[in-house]
């Protein structure tokens, strides 16, 4: 085994064992909230592996580092105590949940089998350079999009935060 | 190939954690002392010698680790052993990108003085530096204990505030040298520029012969010239992130007694305590390689210094004398951007803590975005007058 692919097991063994532990501690939310964190940057390693240099950063800075402390800095103000739903409604999104993930398993399943050998990325792909190229080019209209989007959100949640202090 | 990696590794770590680190921590001592008209630092001794304080750091190292390692009732374990080291990671990994010297060739072989040259070397730093805002985070929450527990809100929400600031910030730096590697960032730094051309590009004006050494002066082509406004922003935001004062309301001792770290004795305090040193070191490293020239001496290109040395003794030998140049002229203005952080750290009080957050979100983010602003209309004008 050459060193890349076992890096590559390191990592999906990682990434594996960090969402266990996001499920695991049900009753510990900063400790499955640093699970989460372990899944994501294990993810990053393998998206370094694939050549995807850019989208490791990305997944580190934002998921890796600001979703999640954003998560636990709400954990931290509003505490952990989680309610619990009554028994009949429990037991309705338990069976619904084992259905999603039924149906993702044999999607992802179903693609892979027999999936076509790729040809290798071209030199680049992936690079910081060949992405900005790619996003204000080709992606522009959808770029400004999710900007837009994403100020709508801003301007949404600071005129929610305000009524809330007036 | 990974023996080199290896050997780049070791002594990064040995001259980060081994060298600087233990010196900087008296050099905060002495400093201080200095400036408040103090003698400090001389107590302890060897068979009645101080070597002027030089014995703190090692009588520092002792006592951390003889003390007792206390984890209080009532808080979690796992998590409050996990932070220290949290802390301290992402502050000792980042050096991994920072270049120490240029890239030298010796026949054959071509020596690379970084550990890790990549593509995003910037990216990396700020991923990591994403990163680093989980060991004050844990350590608070996992102490069980009110102080900390304020202390770690602080710094959660400083920390992610700055990221925001200290990202713009250098965009200005990226499209004037057009690379986000740190190398090649520090290489486009190693020859000079006319400064008067800016003048005669923007506005067409031309200087009289009479005043032509002022259109003929040329200044090093680093950053800090290019991009005077990203420096002070790029300094303040970083030096947030690293919580040290003016900006350690996280840990401000008059009103929360210690912060994030008051639960914390023994090693596990010096954790913290080292992770914010390694940290000073980094950002000095980071600046001087973006802003002052990285490995570079100013009007002495590496080809002159090769050329020129070569001439007498060979270029073998012009070429390792360069690498050894570079070095050290590396380490001095790593050393002059270490003191001008502990001169701001001695000089300054510490902010209030909405003066921190009204700083970066009032002040540093709109003067970052407008950076980016003019850094790319001047650059579209000189691209037009060219």
């Amino acid at each position: 085994m050459n060193f890349p692919t076992l890096l590559f097991y390191t990592f999906a063994l990682l990434v594996v064992a960090g969402a266990v532990g996001t499920i695991a501690n049900i009753r510990n939310t900063v400790a499955a909230a640093m699970s989460l964190v372990l899944t994501m940057v294990s993810l990053a390693g393998i998206y370094v592996l694939l050549g995807a240099h850019m989208i490791a950063v990305f997944q580190i800075m934002v998921y890796g580092g600001a979703i999640v402390v954003l998560f636990l800095f709400a954990v931290m103000l509003h505490g952990d105590e989680h309610e619990e739903l009554p028994p009949g409604r429990m037991r309705l999104v338990k069976a619904a949940s084992v259905l999603v993930a039924i149906c993702v398993m044999a999607g992802l399943v179903r693609a892979l089998v027999g999936f076509p050998e790729l040809p290798a990325a071209p030199v680049g792909f992936g690079r910081a350079r060949q992405v900005g190229i790619a996003l204000y080019s080709d992606y522009v209209l959808l770029v400004e999009m999710v900007s837009q989007v994403l100020l709508a959100a801003i301007v949404g949640a600071l005129v929610l935060a305000k009524r809330k202090i007036d | 190939m990974v023996v080199a990696v290896f050997v780049k590794t070791a002594f990064i770590l040995f001259v980060v954690i081994g060298v600087l680190a233990p010196i900087i921590t008296w050099v905060e001592r002495k400093q201080s002392a200095l400036m408040q008209n103090r003698i400090g630092a001389n107590r302890a001794s060897v068979a009645g010698m101080t070597f002027i304080g030089l014995l703190h750091p090692a009588a520092d190292v002792i006592k951390l680790l003889v003390k007792e390692d206390v984890v209080p009732a009532g808080a979690n374990r796992v998590l409050h052993l996990l932070a220290p080291v949290m802390a301290a990671v992402p502050a000792i990994i980042a050096f991994a990108v920072i270049p120490f010297g240029g890239s030298y060739h010796f026949g054959e072989t071509t020596i690379e003085l970084v550990v890790a040259n990549l593509d995003w070397g910037l990216l990396y730093i700020f991923a990591i530096g994403s990163l680093a805002a989980y060991g004050p985070i844990l350590a608070g929450w996992a102490s069980n204990s009110g102080w900390s527990f304020l202390g770690s809100l602080r710094a959660s929400a400083q920390m992610l505030s700055y990221e925001v600031t200290l990202g713009f910030s250098v965009v200005g730096v990226f499209m004037v040298f057009q690379t986000l590697r740190l190398t090649d960032m520090a290489i486009a730094q190693d020859t000079t520029f006319r400064a008067f051309a800016f003048v005669e590009g923007l506005f067409g004006l031309t200087l009289p012969a009479s005043l032509g050494w002022i259109s003929a002066l040329r200044l090093p082509n680093w950053g800090i010239f290019l991009q005077p406004l990203a420096f002070v922003l790029f300094l303040t935001a970083i030096m947030a992130e690293n919580k040290r004062p003016p900006f350690d309301t996280p840990e401000g001792e008059s009103e929360i007694v210690a912060g994030y770290h008051t639960e914390y004795s023994g090693m596990r305090f010096g954790l913290f305590y080292m992770s914010e040193f390694i940290g000073v070191v980094v950002i000095a490293g980071l600046i001087t390689t973006i802003f002052f020239g990285g490995w570079s001496v100013p009007y002495l290109s590496q080809e002159m210094i090769i050329a020129g040395v070569g001439h007498f003794f060979g270029v073998g030998f012009a070429t390792g004398f360069c690498m050894l140049v570079h070095f050290v002229s590396f380490m001095l203005k790593l050393a002059a951007m270490i003191w001008l952080q502990m001169a701001l750290r001695w000089t300054l009080p510490r902010f209030r803590y909405d003066q921190v957050m009204n700083l970066c979100w009032k002040i540093l983010l709109p003067l970052s975005l407008a950076n980016i602003l003019v850094t790319g209309a001047v650059i579209l004008a000189l691209e037009g007058a060219a």
